[in-house]
């Protein structure tokens, strides 16, 4: 799955946790640039992510994004390893 | 084959625009029963969080959501359960409530409890579900004193419980503790009472003592972890990362338990389980096998599942669930097969309505509902069929069906963890109401309204692909012939030898029909053969044999059938068609087989054999509800 596939599955997840449909997501986005981008929410990305993907994130992983680049690159390393 | 309860595999999987839809409510005509119905699908969190903030706004724009039963529902936990809590109100609404949800800051229970000005007890709860794991009771190490561990958790748990019932007046519903995975000792455990093993057990067995002197409810999460498994229960990761109680994974399944425990609780609980008859209660199609031909009893592996499937019902019906029966089936036949196949457990006065004939299995359902005075919310059918599932669904989406594996040996499994026929209590009336109504398996009136399948039909993406006997197909053929007993014009048997010779003779047309629709291949299903004659007046065709299988009946393939025939024999030059009806012991539901066709009826002998014909060019035509593909040579012999 390359990296473009990635980002739109998670810019859907975005969309539905945040419940923005036309929310705009790039690699730039960062929690610290959406409102609704809160821990809560935050957790849910992840869960969902998880699921979407067929991943399990580890402990020291599940808190670290900040912003969507991150969470791709992590997806990214997880998928390939 | 396996089951998995976390995919809670018994619900159909969500629709694709399942968030879109949630989120345009509230809209137009939103009302409890849509709810209900969105919310009967498998879920992912995405799904379930869209529908909770739905039926969030529903409630602030205070929406009618009758026939949704409402309840206030408080949440106190040691860990975090604002994402278990997404996915509540889809679930209880799968069970009839629609819930809104009140949940306290985390790891305050009994500061929550105790304090009257708490926001949950100011909330005025319907109920409070104390939400607690081995955590709470600190349980996660050993103690010094296991008993008396116990017992001050206990009592802890239960005082705070008090002081919310004192505060509210709430109903309390109490949960059973997962026992953590990892071992003090290992085996030795159970016999040290201050292991977390033997604590939580101890605990488990006072939660459910208590729980019933204080009139309050129990959701069994330790039976729910331990059939999923503690390892998949508990996520270490997860508890270390957010104090989540247990893997997110389970919440679904989790939910859902709650939910039904809440439907029971409102009294929405079912109280009838419809059964399908052949390849649902028993192997085999009994008007085409006979009652000696089915599949059920010791000493064979498919047997010995239906057996099951019968001995789940009854136990059903023991504590207190209706059975009844619709299935397309003769009557009196069925009833034979019930009154003596010498296997079966089941039996006709167990069943309290008995609905075999050839109407529709919605009406034949709301028929039951009627006799029965319960709504059709108050059904649960059990149908291998999985076209037939989808047909009652759409015409009737009160009534409940779980999604069946292909394996009969795991339909006690879906129906039974579906939760349909949660109890909160056990009452000598539930004892005597499946006895009370009707011993003897009484049959209801099918209103005969005429029912718009159309869409029904069309959505089934059948296509019917017909072709001339071939080598192929030709055992499967023979076997049809002389197999097929109720769907059978004429009730001729050949061997395979002389199907072989209608290949190749010129005055005989044999056609084979395979059909299949969205759910799959339903392999061949019809086999036709004709009789060419030159004659004076012209070439003719007479139909000699026309079976199908009676497991596509109602889906008008007769007339794609009819219409792939005419087509063929004009192919051929034809320009006359006749056919006959013969009588048989099992094809009475074909007699007026060629008069739904628009053949007219030219006589009737006394042995009942009925002549018909017409000319090929006044031939009725019809509009299909599926898509045809005739593939015969089409160069005219």
């Amino acid at each position: 799955m390359d990296r473009a596939e990635i980002l739109s599955r998670v810019t859907d997840i975005m969309r539905d946790v945040f419940e923005e449909d036309d929310l705009v997501v790039t690699e730039e986005t960062a929690s610290d640039d959406v409102a609704e981008w809160d821990s809560t929410n935050h957790v849910r990305m992840m869960v969902a992510v998880e699921g979407e993907f067929g991943l399990t994130f580890e402990t020291n992983e599940i808190t670290a994004p900040t912003n969507v680049g991150e969470l791709v690159d992590l997806i990214e390393a997880k998928l390939a390893s | 084959m396996g089951f998995s309860l976390v995919d809670l595999p018994w619900l159909t999987p969500a629709p694709a625009d399942f968030s879109a839809r949630c989120r345009s409510l509230p809209g137009e005509g939103t009302s409890g029963h849509l709810l209900q119905l969105l919310a009967t699908h498998r879920l992912g969190s995405r799904e379930a969080l869209a529908f909770r903030r739905a039926l969030s706004r529903c409630i602030e724009a205070e929406v009618d959501l009758a026939p949704l039963s409402p309840f206030r529902l408080a949440v106190l936990s040691n860990g975090t359960v604002d994402f278990i809590a997404d996915e509540i109100p889809a679930a209880a609404a799968r069970h009839g409530v629609a819930v809104e949800l009140v949940i306290p800051d985390f790891d305050q229970v009994v500061q929550t409890a105790t304090d009257p000005n708490s926001a949950v007890n100011r909330s005025g709860p319907d109920g409070v579900l104390l939400a607690v794991d081995y955590r709470w009771f600190g349980f996660d190490s050993a103690a010094e004193d296991g008993e008396a561990a116990v017992v001050e958790g206990v009592d802890r748990l239960f005082a705070a419980a008090e002081a919310i019932r004192s505060h509210s007046g709430a109903s309390l519903i109490f949960q059973t503790l997962a026992a953590p995975p990892a071992p003090l000792f290992g085996s030795y455990d159970r016999r040290v009472a201050q292991s977390p093993l033997a604590m939580v057990e101890a605990t488990n067995a006072y939660i459910v003592a208590r729980a019933a002197d204080v009139g309050g409810y129990v959701l069994d999460v330790a039976q729910l972890a331990a059939r999923i498994g503690l390892d998949d229960w508990f996520d270490p990761t997860q508890w270390a990362a957010y104090k989540v109680p247990f893997s997110p994974h389970c919440n679904g399944a989790y939910a859902d338990h709650l939910g039904r425990l809440l439907g029971a609780i409102r009294g929405k609980s079912r109280k009838c389980l419809v059964l399908d008859l052949d390849n649902t209660l028993w192997g085999g199609v009994v008007g085409d096998d006979g009652v000696e031909g089915l599949t059920v009893g010791l000493g064979n592996p498919l047997g010995e599942a239906f057996l099951e499937i019968q001995k789940m019902a009854l136990t059903l019906r023991n504590r207190g669930v209706v059975l009844a029966v619709a299935s397309k089936n003769d009557h009196q036949v069925a009833m034979d097969a019930l009154q003596t196949h010498p296997e079966f457990l089941m039996r006709s006065e167990h069943i309290a309505v008995f609905q075999a004939n050839w109407s529709d299995k919605a009406s034949n359902l709301e028929a039951i509902a009627k006799t029965l005075s319960v709504g059709l919310d108050a059904l649960v059918l059990l149908d291998d069929n999985p076209a037939e599932r989808a047909q009652v669904r759409a015409a009737l989406p009160a009534v409940a069906i779980p999604e069946l594996p292909t394996d009969p040996a795991w339909y006690p499994w879906f129906l039974q963890s579906a939760g349909y026929f949660e109890a909160v209590g056990f009452s000598e009336e539930d004892k005597q109401r499946a006895v009370s109504y009707s011993a003897n398996a009484q049959r209801a009136e099918v209103e005969s309204k005429a029912r718009d399948l159309g869409d029904y039909l069309s959505s089934l993406g059948m296509s019917l692909s017909v072709s001339e006997f071939d080598l192929p197909g030709r055992s499967r053929i023979s076997q049809l012939i002389n197999k097929t007993n109720q769907f059978n014009l004429t009730t001729r048997r050949y061997t395979e030898v002389q199907v072989a010779d209608v290949e190749t003779r010129g005055d005989r047309i044999g056609l084979q029909a395979r059909l299949r629709d969205r759910f799959g291949d339903l392999g061949m299903i019809a086999v036709v053969i004709c009789h060419i004659k030159d004659q004076d007046e012209g070439r003719t065709a007479h139909i000699d044999t026309w079976l199908m299988s009676c497991r596509v009946l109602g889906r008008k393939v007769e007339e794609a059938m009819f219409t792939a025939l005419a087509e063929v024999l004009r192919s051929r030059g034809v320009t006359y068609l006749s056919a006959e009806y013969r009588p048989s012991q099992k094809n009475h539901m074909v007699r007026e087989h060629y008069d739904k066709l628009g053949l007219p009826l030219l006589k009737e002998d006394e042995a009942g054999i009925r002549t018909y014909g017409a000319a090929l060019d006044d031939l009725r035509t019809f509009d299909l509800p599926l898509a045809l593909d005739v593939r015969v040579p089409t160069t005219a012999s």
